[in-house]
């Protein structure tokens, strides 16, 4: 039997090491796998994953239980990405991640590059928006409602942002199927 | 149709890759950390885990003591150990260590004050206490949940010693007492991730069997700093950290003007060697000549700044934008700047810009801020790219790289670097680097990269040796005035028997290297000097170490007095051809002046920290004695400040 999340951020958050090492444990490859979905670099989410480690301990000194710790740690992860984003737009940054998979083309048996490079050209057409959403509904641990919370935005946005997705890479088949 | 959405959602799932396992566990214990030293400013909340607490940060403490080997670990607890550096150096200055587990009561506001440097007027470090607030609310802006507002004022407190303290004076004073166990002084760690460019110290040489010495100038005054950095925090430098010639180097010495052809003038003096009756010392002091600071050409100067995480502690990039805004009053007008910085990726900032706009300038710096690893090769790359973008005919263009030494990311070849940087040299671009910070200082690299790009590398540890560096000794280090200055001594068998120079143990040349122009060497900037000492025994001294050899034939002498030859190579800039100065070293011993005396100090000091087999029963305080004669006009106070670490060391040694 373990100690639910939001226990264990309680406990952590009133100076529980042991707590607060379980609940980073238990979260990490989950923090590190939504840096990449929205990133598209394994290096932007390494150093995504460093600075929310980084960040943590002080956040989580104030959190209060009100919402689920899913939640909440989702809306702390969803924000210091978007920080990220901002410092890199004013570092005129060198291309990396999801826009730049022309670059990042792996030498790969035939099968599964085209389905990598399918996977970038698709991330690729998605504006941050859009790739935010998608990444929060692809780790399946919320609802769309809870998506929504983090998003800070409307049930019916991330309804419509979904179907925005489907109706671009719609798009793009039919873009495929032309060529 | 929805199809395509679950094909997406797979292939995402597929494609992600799993973390690095190492940065993994270095984040996790950065987490770690960073939540103990959250408990620790706090644990007067609940005094029921108190013990469990310190005893935690003491874990803490003692994982990065032993096992630094990580940055974001470094970058994490380098705040909470420059403090217990701190304290310890506080306490050694005036007392005996005390014993282990007393809870000494001090002074809330000496730690952070020591570390930005308690020479500093008040203004500055006040600024420098306000920046170092910043460490643990620094590593993301972000602003989530409601409550953070409330966690980041805690942190504050934390870290910022005397903000915090004025507002809860005993909380803080009394926790960081007890992190701090009063560790006896030498065993004050050094993180094993410093790593220094040193080599064997010279051995004595029989003038029969190898009369001749080569060696390149040397300007750097690195090793000094560290010297200081180390002793300033209560523990003696590592041996390996000590260049001798630069230690001495770093003190400004008025020798004979140059007045004749040559851009600069050798001057010799024999003395009495204070260490050792039996013996001489040759003293070749080289003064270069100060051109004209006025007629000056325009200066394109391009700062690659490292950003990466390791970069946050307060004496890092906290102490570099402070150092910069020192040195842009010393531009003009028709200088430019630009800054790229490079961390995970590399980027400019700023893009070039006229230096008499400060406030763009400045308000690029401030918007630099620590995260990330190091793309070091990127960032020079790019540095190099703009720099040759900016430069004109007659203008002078550096690229002046700060950094920790971290060099981590994307560089996979070193001796590629060094051959960049040897051939964007060779272009006109030089390059210099600045040292900042403690823990994984990479000193070799830092040289490495100095020496190819026939720049200088400094050491900044405090906000003064910012203005000694960037402001008083600004023309010197941006302006050569002879390239590749090489020096070669060849000395007289019929009237030295031994000898053996002091330092310039990573700057030896080989014999034949001195007439080859292709060999690089060490560059002399516009009133630079540059001090290389021979202690030598002459024949039939006592003194002398080694037994003749049996079976070797009578040496042929001449019959000079002379004690040898000096011949000093150098290029003027830009040329490819080398210029020969010769002069003899005539035996006529004098009493020293007190640059020579001074330097004779320094370079006993140099060689009681290397603990050297030479100075027989010659004490720290002999050394003392011998530099507080010699302190001269000592205008910047540099001579007392060195009298004063003696004596740091002295006390250390002990």
């Amino acid at each position: 039997m373990t100690t639910n999340d939001t226990d264990l951020a309680l406990a952590a958050a009133g100076g529980d090491r042991s707590a607060f090492s379980a609940l980073l444990e238990r979260h990490y490859d989950r923090l590190f796998a939504f840096g990449y979905r929205v990133t598209g670099s394994r290096d932007a989410a390494e150093d995504l994953t460093q600075d929310i480690c980084a960040a943590l301990p002080a956040k989580l000194a104030g959190y209060r239980g009100d919402a689920a710790f899913s939640t909440w740690l989702y809306r702390v992860v969803m924000n210091a990405a978007h920080d990220r984003r901002r410092r890199a737009q004013t570092h005129a940054k060198a291309a990396e991640g999801w826009g730049a998979w022309e670059i990042n083309r792996r030498a790969t048996s035939d099968e599964e590059s085209a389905r990598l490079d399918w996977l970038r050209q698709a991330m690729a057409t998605l504006p941050d928006d859009l790739r935010d959403t998608l990444a929060l509904i692809t780790d399946g641990e919320l609802t769309q409602g809870q998506a929504a919370e983090v998003l800070g935005i409307s049930e019916g946005t991330v309804a419509w942002r979904m179907s925005e997705i489907k109706k671009r890479l719609r798009a793009l088949l039919e873009q495929e199927t032309r060529a | 149709m929805t199809d395509e959405l679950d094909r997406l959602q797979d292939v995402l799932k597929a494609e992600t890759p799993k973390p690095d396992a190492t940065r993994k566990a270095e984040n996790l214990r950065l987490a770690a950390d960073n939540f103990d030293r959250l408990q620790g400013s706090t644990g007067d909340m609940r005094p029921n885990d108190r013990p469990a607490t310190v005893s935690r940060l003491w874990n803490g403490v003692g994982r990065m003591i032993n096992g630094a080997k990580t940055k974001g670990g470094l970058a994490a607890t380098t705040a909470l150990a420059a403090v217990a550096m701190v304290w310890v150096a506080q306490d050694q200055g005036m007392l005996s260590p005390k014993l282990p587990g007393t809870v000494v009561q001090t002074d809330a506001t000496a730690p952070a004050k020591t570390t930005t440097e308690s020479r500093a007027d008040g203004s500055q470090s006040t600024d420098l206490v306000r920046e170092e607030s910043v460490i643990v609310a620094e590593p993301m802006m972000m602003e989530p949940a409601t409550e953070i507002e409330e966690s980041f004022s805690m942190a504050d407190q934390a870290v910022s010693g005397p903000t915090g303290a004025n507002n809860a004076p005993s909380i803080v004073a009394r926790d960081r007492a007890m992190i701090l166990p009063a560790p006896e002084p030498r065993t004050m760690p050094e993180s094993d991730t410093e790593a220094f460019a040193n080599a064997e110290q010279n051995p004595l040489k029989v003038t029969a069997e190898d009369p001749v010495a080569t060696f390149s100038a040397d300007v750097d005054t690195a090793s000094w700093s560290i010297v200081r950095s180390s002793l300033m925090r209560g523990t003696l430098p590592p041996p390996d950290a000590i260049r001798v010639e630069e230690m001495i180097n770093y003190f400004p010495y008025s020798y004979p003007a140059p007045d004749g052809t040559h851009p600069f003038q050798p001057t010799v003096t024999v003395t009495g060697t204070p260490w050792n009756e039996g013996t001489n010392l040759v003293h070749i002091g080289v003064q270069g000549e100060l051109p004209a600071v006025a007629e000056r050409p325009p200066l394109n100067l391009v700062f690659l700044i490292d950003t990466s995480g390791s970069m946050q502690d307060p004496t890092k990039l906290p102490l570099l934008k402070q150092s910069f805004r020192l040195m842009l009053s010393e531009l003009r007008p028709e200088d430019a700047v630009s800054i790229v910085t490079y961390a995970g990726s590399a980027g400019q900032v700023l893009e070039p810009t006229p230096a008499s706009e400060r406030a763009t300038i400045l308000a690029a710096l401030d918007r630099l801020e620590a995260g990330g690893s190091t793309a070091g090769q990127a960032g020079l790359q790019q540095a190099y790219a703009t720099a040759e973008a900016m430069t004109e005919e007659g203008e002078v263009t550096r690229v002046i790289l700060a950094t920790d030494g971290d060099f981590n990311v994307g560089l996979s070849d070193p001796e590629a670097l060094k051959d960049f940087i040897a051939d964007k040299r060779d272009s006109g671009t030089y390059l210099s680097v600045l040292g900042f910070g403690r823990g994984n200082l990479d000193d070799a690299t830092m040289q490495a990269l100095a020496q190819n790009g026939n720049g200088q590398a400094a050491y900044i540890d405090t906000l003064s040796e910012a203005r000694k560096v960037l402001v008083d000794q600004l023309t010197g280090a941006l302006f050569p005035i002879a390239n590749d200055v090489k020096l070669q001594v060849e000395f007289n068998p019929a009237t030295v028997a031994e000898y053996r120079l002091i330092g310039y143990e990573t700057r030896a040349l080989a014999r034949e290297d001195f007439n080859n122009d292709r060999v690089d060497a060490g560059d002399i900037g516009a009133g630079h000097t540059v001090t290389a000492i021979f202690e030598v025994t002459p024949v039939g001294s006592p003194a002398i170490l080694s037994d003749p050899l049996r079976y070797q034939t009578a040496l042929q002498t001449t019959d000079s007095d002379e004690l040898g030859f000096l011949k000093l190579r150098y290029k003027a800039p830009g040329a490819s051809e080398s210029t020969l100065i010769e002069t003899p070293i005539v035996p006529a011993t004098v009493t020293p002046d007190t640059d020579v005396a001074f330097s004779t100090a320094i370079a006993g000091f140099g060689q009681l920290l290397r603990g050297s087999d030479f100075l027989g029963d010659w004490t720290y305080a002999d050394a003392i004695a011998l530099a507080n004669s010699a302190r001269g006009e000592d205008a910047f106070g540099y001579r007392a400040e060195a009298v004063t670490l003696m004596r740091l060391a002295e006390t250390l040694s002990q």
